[in-house]
Formats: C-alpha cells, sequence, structure tokens
C-alpha cells in the first residue's frame, strides 16, 4: 500500500460526513441522533459532522420505513452523494418496517432499495448505538476503493 | 517588487509554505473555540488536514462537461486569488511593494466572494441561488464601507502603495479605518452573525451546496486563504511591526492573526444569525460612519493638495 493510499484511508476514518434522511418515520431516531451533536456525545471529537447537502455526505443515515412518497427522493439522494459512500439503517425501521411492516404505503424495507451496510436496530436506539454504527460504517468506508457502484435503475445523478 | 522575491512571497511566507498550514489551523481553531465555547470538547487539530484528504480522494459526480469545467474552475480560481492576495502583503520587512498594489490586493480579496456567486448561479441549485443572491447583495453592504476605509487609509498616507500605507504613524485615521476593516471581517469570512449567505439549517451550504468531493476541498480551502489574507490585512495595516528581524515579523503577524481569529469564533459563538436588512442597516450605519469619519480626517490636512 502506498503511503497517499494510507493517507487517504486514515482520512476517511477521521472525518466521515454524515447526511440524515428521515423516510417515513416517526422522528424518534432523527431526535436521539441529533442527540449525538450535544455536549454530552460530541461526535465532532470523532470528526463526525452532520452536512445538509447529499453531496458532501460519506454516510447516509437512514430511519423510517421507506414510504412510497419518499422512495424517489432517497434513490436521488443516494445517486447524488459521490463515491465512496456507506448507507447506515437507523433504528428498526429501515431494517425491517417494524410496526409499519404490511401497510400499503411502504416501500421498505431499506435493502430493497438501496445496499445497506450497517445496521443499528432498536425503537429508537441509544445514540452509543449510532456512535457504534458510525464506526463500523467508517471502517467499511476506509477500505474502500474509489469504485464505482452499478447505478441502479430509475436513477439520475 | 522584483519577480524573485514575488515569487518567494507567493510560494514560501505568507504564500503556499505558510499560509496553507495556517489556514487549517484557522479553520480548526475555529471549530475548536465554537465546540468550547458550546460545552463541547470539538474536534482535533488535525481536522481541516483530514477533511482535505478525504475531500480530494472523492470521485467526482459526472456532469456535462462544461459544467464540470465550470464547478472546478471557479474554486480553482477562488484557491489562486487568495494566494495572489496573500503575497501582496506587506508582512516581511524587505517586501517593497509597487504603487497602486493596494487597489490589486482589494480586488484580489474581493474574487472568493464574487467566485462564490458565480458557482451558486452556476451550480443551478436552489439553495445555491439563493445563497449567491444573499452574497451579492451582502457584498455591496459590506464593500461599501470596507472601500472607504482603505480609501482613508490610502489618502492619509498620499500613497497606493500598501508599504507607505502600513508605515504613515498611527493617528486617529488609522484607528478608525483599521476598525471598520476589523468590524468587516465577520461578514467577508460568513460567520454567524452575517452568516447570512451560507446559513446552515437554513439553506444548507448556500453557494457551494451542489459541489463534492475535490470542489468542495478546494472551496475549503479558499475559504482558509480567505481567513488567513484577511485577518493578515488587519494585522498588517493596524500592527505594523518593522523590527527589521524576518523571525520576529513572522511570529507577530501568525499571533496576532491567530488572536484576531479567536476573538471572530467568540463572537461567531456568542450571537445568533441577521437578516439582511439587519446586516446592511449595522454596516450602513455603523461601519460606513466609522470609515467616513476616517475619510474626511484623512482627506482634510492634505485638502489642498487635492484642490491643486
Amino acid at each position: 500500500m502506498s503511503i497517499i493510499q494510507k493517507l487517504v484511508r486514515m482520512a476517511r476514518r477521521r472525518s466521515p460526513w454524515l447526511f440524515h434522511l428521515n423516510t417515513g418515520g416517526c422522528n424518534g431516531c432523527d431526535i436521539e441522533l441529533s442527540a449525538c451533536l450535544t455536549p454530552r456525545y460530541d461526535v465532532e471529537q470523532a470528526g463526525i459532522l452532520l452536512v445538509g447537502s447529499p453531496r458532501h455526505a460519506d454516510i447516509l443515515c437512514v430511519t423510517g420505513p421507506v414510504t412510497c412518497g419518499t422512495r424517489a427522493a432517497l434513490e436521488t439522494i443516494y445517486a447524488q452523494m459521490p463515491e465512496p459512500k456507506v448507507v447506515v439503517a437507523l433504528g428498526n425501521c429501515p431494517a425491517t418496517c417494524d410496526v409499519f411492516a404490511g401497510s400499503p404505503a411502504i416501500e421498505g424495507p431499506l435493502d430493497r432499495i438501496l445496499p445497506v451496510d450497517i445496521y443499528v436496530p432498536g425503537c429508537p436506539p441509544r445514540p452509543h448505538d449510532l456512535i457504534k454504527g458510525v464506526a463500523q460504517a467508517v471502517a467499511i468506508l476506509a477500505d474502500q476503493r474509489t469504485r464505482k457502484r452499478p447505478i441502479m435503475e430509475g436513477m439520475n445523478p | 517588487m522584483s519577480w524573485e522575491k514575488f515569487f518567494l512571497a507567493l510560494f514560501g511566507f505568507p504564500g503556499l509554505l505558510y499560509a496553507v498550514p495556517i489556514a487549517w489551523l484557522m479553520l480548526w481553531l475555529e471549530r475548536k473555540f465554537r465546540a468550547r465555547m458550546q460545552g463541547r470538547m470539538g474536534p482535533p487539530f488535525y481536522q481541516p488536514f483530514f477533511d482535505f484528504v478525504k475531500l480530494m480522494a472523492k470521485r467526482q459526480v459526472l456532469r456535462p462537461s462544461f459544467d464540470s469545467l465550470l464547478m472546478m474552475g471557479l474554486p480553482l480560481v477562488a484557491v489562486s486569488a487568495g494566494f495572489v492576495a496573500l503575497a501582496l502583503l506587506p508582512v516581511s520587512s524587505d517586501s517593497r511593494g509597487f504603487a497602486g498594489d493596494v487597489v490589486l490586493l482589494v480586488a484580489f480579496l474581493e474574487v472568493p466572494s464574487l467566485w462564490a456567486v458565480l458557482a451558486g448561479f452556476a451550480s443551478r441549485s436552489i439553495f445555491g441561488q439563493v445563497g449567491a443572491t444573499r452574497e451579492a447583495i451582502l457584498s455591496i453592504t459590506y464593500n461599501l464601507p470596507f472601500l472607504t476605509a482603505i480609501v482613508a487609509l490610502a489618502s492619509s498616507a498620499q500613497s497606493l502603495r500598501l508599504i507607505d500605507i502600513a508605515a504613515t504613524p498611527t493617528g486617529g485615521v488609522r484607528v478608525l479605518a483599521v476598525l471598520t476593516l476589523g468590524l468587516c471581517l465577520p461578514v467577508k469570512l460568513r460567520l454567524t452573525p452575517f452568516s447570512i449567505s451560507n446559513a446552515e439549517q437554513e439553506i444548507y451550504s448556500g453557494p457551494a451546496t451542489e459541489f463534492s468531493g475535490p470542489q468542495l476541498a478546494m472551496w475549503e480551502l479558499a475559504h482558509g486563504l480567505e481567513w488567513v489574507a484577511l485577518t493578515g490585512l488587519v494585522v498588517c495595516l493596524g500592527f505594523p511591526f518593522r523590527t527589521g528581524l524576518w523571525v520576529f515579523s513572522f511570529i507577530l503577524f501568525a499571533g496576532l492573526s491567530l488572536v484576531l481569529v479567536i476573538f471572530l469564533t467568540i463572537l461567531a459563538a456568542g450571537t445568533a444569525r441577521l437578516k439582511i436588512p439587519q446586516a446592511a442597516r449595522f454596516y450602513w450605519r455603523w461601519g460606513m460612519g466609522l470609515a467616513v469619519v476616517a475619510l474626511i480626517l484623512g482627506v482634510l490636512p492634505n485638502i489642498e493638495r487635492f484642490c491643486r
């Protein structure tokens, strides 16, 4: 491994930027995610930032089962994120649809639509769990080459 | 200024070799102090460097060829303008400058903000366009007192050469004009009471919303260079220590710039965002008031020379 590759690996480990997307959840996980930014957990120590634009982000944090209305937005946002990128399913909803399972308004769970790398279960998960999940996601991120993933059908980057 | 000296200033001190590490240091200081004021620990000191490396290593999102040319070109020009502006600063005691370099410096200091406006519109994102519009309105607002203060300094020194402006004895004109320049720093750096054009939680990152990977890294670097150049300008004009020894002037310049960064960060962490009319009222009342008094004080002693 060349020194530049080592440096890039180190940099990816130390500056993961999160983009948070609620695809129709109950807002519980979103509040737990916001709690990570407070003085008690302060994820900025680890270089984690919550960014407003998917184009700046490395990690896509999805909460909520994917409803019909949010599916197009989810796909657009995923396609807008530059490689390398990692998807974290935060909470039970994106993993299993939880209490919303079987609803006709649901297109989830998330792994039917996007390749999910990390599941953080819980309803809602505690901020510790989220931080642990992001730490694992960062390890996946660091090992990724800047390779091209197959662009999914109907996606418009 | 001879060519060798200019290249030394561009690539050595206060250009590339000095400016890039100190720009990252300033970006870190800003984040760290804001975090500490909010009761958090804040990022480690190497954070801006790793952010830069990570962004440089990201793959570009494909765009139509002209768009991608424009979106790569704009931040690169902003970075280059930052370096040239830094090279013009009268830091070391042997720099002589040339007649009219203050005009060139003001022009290059304005390039990053002007290019951010262009970038916002070029990205064709609604957030970018809103941010670009706000930045354009603000640049009219703050440039009036900023340029008036520079004109006041130049007219009191009777020269358009930075080194002469820095060397004039300190008086009322200099105090008022440097105070005005200092007032304009938060809005030029898009810091919180005036972070209207890149308002987080409102229009995401304003003009930079659609930029990703290396392009975003270049914008971050351009922003860091803006920090170094603008604080450097205030330090050069406000505290012109001409000690003669190169090392002393270097330490004083860097140290005072960092102190200024800390002051600006405390201001940013302690205030909430204003609206455009409030910001305009502030700058046209207080900034312009100070600048006009400085201008009158600067012009009056030399009035017969101007009338002749």
